[in-house]
């Protein structure tokens, strides 16, 4: 079994610091389960969130060796072992202990987005008729599993602390597959620019790189949500011809 | 939003634990944007060697006043100033200029290489302070659909110039007669490069139909934006090839006028 060291972030928010961990793996063997034999092996108390193991329920998000990640989507054989392993939590929200954050933020910014409302239904029957062309945008965004490792690299929220003004690409997301579904008629594109701060966005790109569900959150979601919000608001032709 | 306490720290400038060369990107990009400032702005302020045969170098495209043939209104106005200095090219290259630099890739790219903000993803930034486009200046990137439309216009101009470079004077009779030589191809490609990445304008794709939610009520407005879509996913290569050629364009002309550069006559 080829071996390897793992840094982990061992403390809770009075303060904390890197612990190493010597540990063998196993062939095929993914960061999270070497959490797991440290856990069982070496540090029975470590904190660390998991679920479905199978890159499904957006528990297990961490940042290895610098990235933020799912851990039981991070094969140890993508590593680098001759350096040590490092394994620390996500940056963007408050620590709860060791590797586990309270990403209780999310829930609360979400209860702000206005829900879907659906027009009036096309049949008597009460249902609605829909294009497969106009449901497929909406549906990419649909994938995401709300493991917030978007809302952890993005910088507006990661190094200055938006939080109160700033939704984040998670729900940018949420917002543009409300948007863009062919059954809403609620309008959010007010909320967009001053609520959910859609203008600190500066497209960095970073949170579509770290999606492990590969939403291109940035080209298909913000920058068509910055471009409703141009026409709204920024576009002087627009509003004196209308459209 | 309502106020939440979230009590998170930042990181030092540069600090990370991530352990790839994450810098490469940055500087690779601060590097090649800052060639290119530097020689456009050199090659806009000749006023010089911009022409070559029926060759125009995409710099000084259109030539609205000039000295050359391809001149729209004839030589500099009377009315200019003495004081100010005249080149054709720093008439128009605002335009082009300011397409690129509020274009969405370019935004994300020269934010980080330029002012570090961040220097790469989940790296320490040297600022505490933030304003995004949220506000004063960066707010004045939403006039980029503006942009889009001068950069279709200059497109059109380019194609008729990459037309123009197949005429050739015929040394003998002294009549225009078609062919193909080298630097036809060059501004061929030229207007190729640059039409490829102005169609993949994020703008054009809400323009031409992404702005609806229903699109499937206009089957052209679907046409073009699957067809727009399609270049919008290579927005960044062809920022980056059509960056380069527009201004190798410009460099082929100017060798050929200075008698550098030869140019062969392929038919």
């Amino acid at each position: 079994m080829p071996d390897a060291t793992f840094r982990i972030w061992r403390g809770d928010a009075s303060g904390g610091a890197l612990q190493e961990y010597p540990t063998f793996y196993e062939n095929g063997m993914v960061v999270l389960d070497v959490i797991h034999k440290i856990q069982a092996e070496q540090a029975q108390d470590l904190a660390c969130r998991w679920n479905c193991k199978a890159g499904k329920c957006g528990s297990c998000s961490a940042e290895i060796n610098g990235k933020p990640k799912l851990m039981c989507m991070t094969r140890m054989s993508d590593l680098d072992v001759s350096q040590p392993v490092t394994v620390q939590p996500m940056q963007t929200f408050p620590l709860l202990r060791d590797l586990v954050t309270n990403v209780e933020w999310n829930y609360r910014v979400k209860q702000e987005i206005k829900k879907l409302e659906p027009r009036k239904p096309d049949a008597p029957d009460g249902t609605w008729r829909m294009q497969q062309a106009d449901v497929e945008r909406a549906q990419e965004f649909r994938k995401c599993i709300e493991c917030y490792l978007c809302q952890d690299v993005c910088h507006v929220l990661r190094e200055h602390h938006k939080h109160n003004e700033f939704a984040g690409p998670r729900f940018l997301i949420h917002i543009a597959q409300l948007e863009m579904n062919p059954l809403d008629v609620a309008d959010r594109v007010p909320d967009l620019k001053d609520r959910h701060g859609l203008g600190y966005c500066n497209i960095t790109k970073c949170c579509t790189k770290v999606c492990p569900e590969e939403i291109t959150i940035t080209d298909n979601a913000i920058i068509p949500l910055k471009e409703r919000v141009v026409d709204r608001f920024y576009d002087p032709l627009k509003k004196l011809f209308g459209g | 939003m309502a106020s939440f306490d979230v009590p998170v720290t930042s990181s030092g400038f540069g600090q990370t634990s991530r352990r790839d060369a994450w810098w490469l990107q940055p500087v690779a990009t601060f590097l090649g944007l800052s060639a290119f400032i530097v020689y456009s702005t050199w090659a806009a302020f000749q006023g010089d060697h911009y022409t070559y045969q029926g060759y125009l170098s995409p710099f000084y495209s259109p030539e609205i006043f000039g000295p050359s043939a391809h001149s729209w209104f004839g030589p500099k106005p009377a009315w200019w100033p003495a004081w100010l200095l005249f080149s054709p090219a720093l008439l128009i290259l605002w335009a082009p200029g300011g397409f690129r630099f509020t274009c969405y890739y370019y935004r994300g790219a020269y934010y980080k290489a330029f002012w570090a903000d961040p220097p790469s993803c989940a790296v320490g930034e040297p600022r505490n302070a933030y304003r995004g486009e949220h506000s004063f200046p960066l707010i004045l990137q939403n006039v980029h659909r503006y942009f889009l439309y001068l950069a279709l216009a200059f497109i059109l101009i380019l194609a008729s110039d990459a037309w123009k470079a197949m005429w050739f004077t015929n040394a003998e009779t002294g009549a225009a007669e078609w062919g193909v030589g080298v630097g036809t191809i060059v501004l061929t490609l030229n207007v190729v490069f640059l039409g490829s990445y102005t169609f993949g304008c994020h703008s054009l794709r809400h323009l031409v139909g992404g702005g609806r939610d229903i699109l499937s009520s206009s089957p052209l407005a679907l046409k073009l934006w699957k067809r727009v879509t399609w270049f919008n996913c290579r927005h960044m290569r062809f920022a980056w090839i059509s960056l380069f050629w527009v201004g190798f364009s410009d460099l082929y002309v100017r060798l050929c006028s200075m008698g550098i550069w030869s140019d062969w006559r392929i038919l």
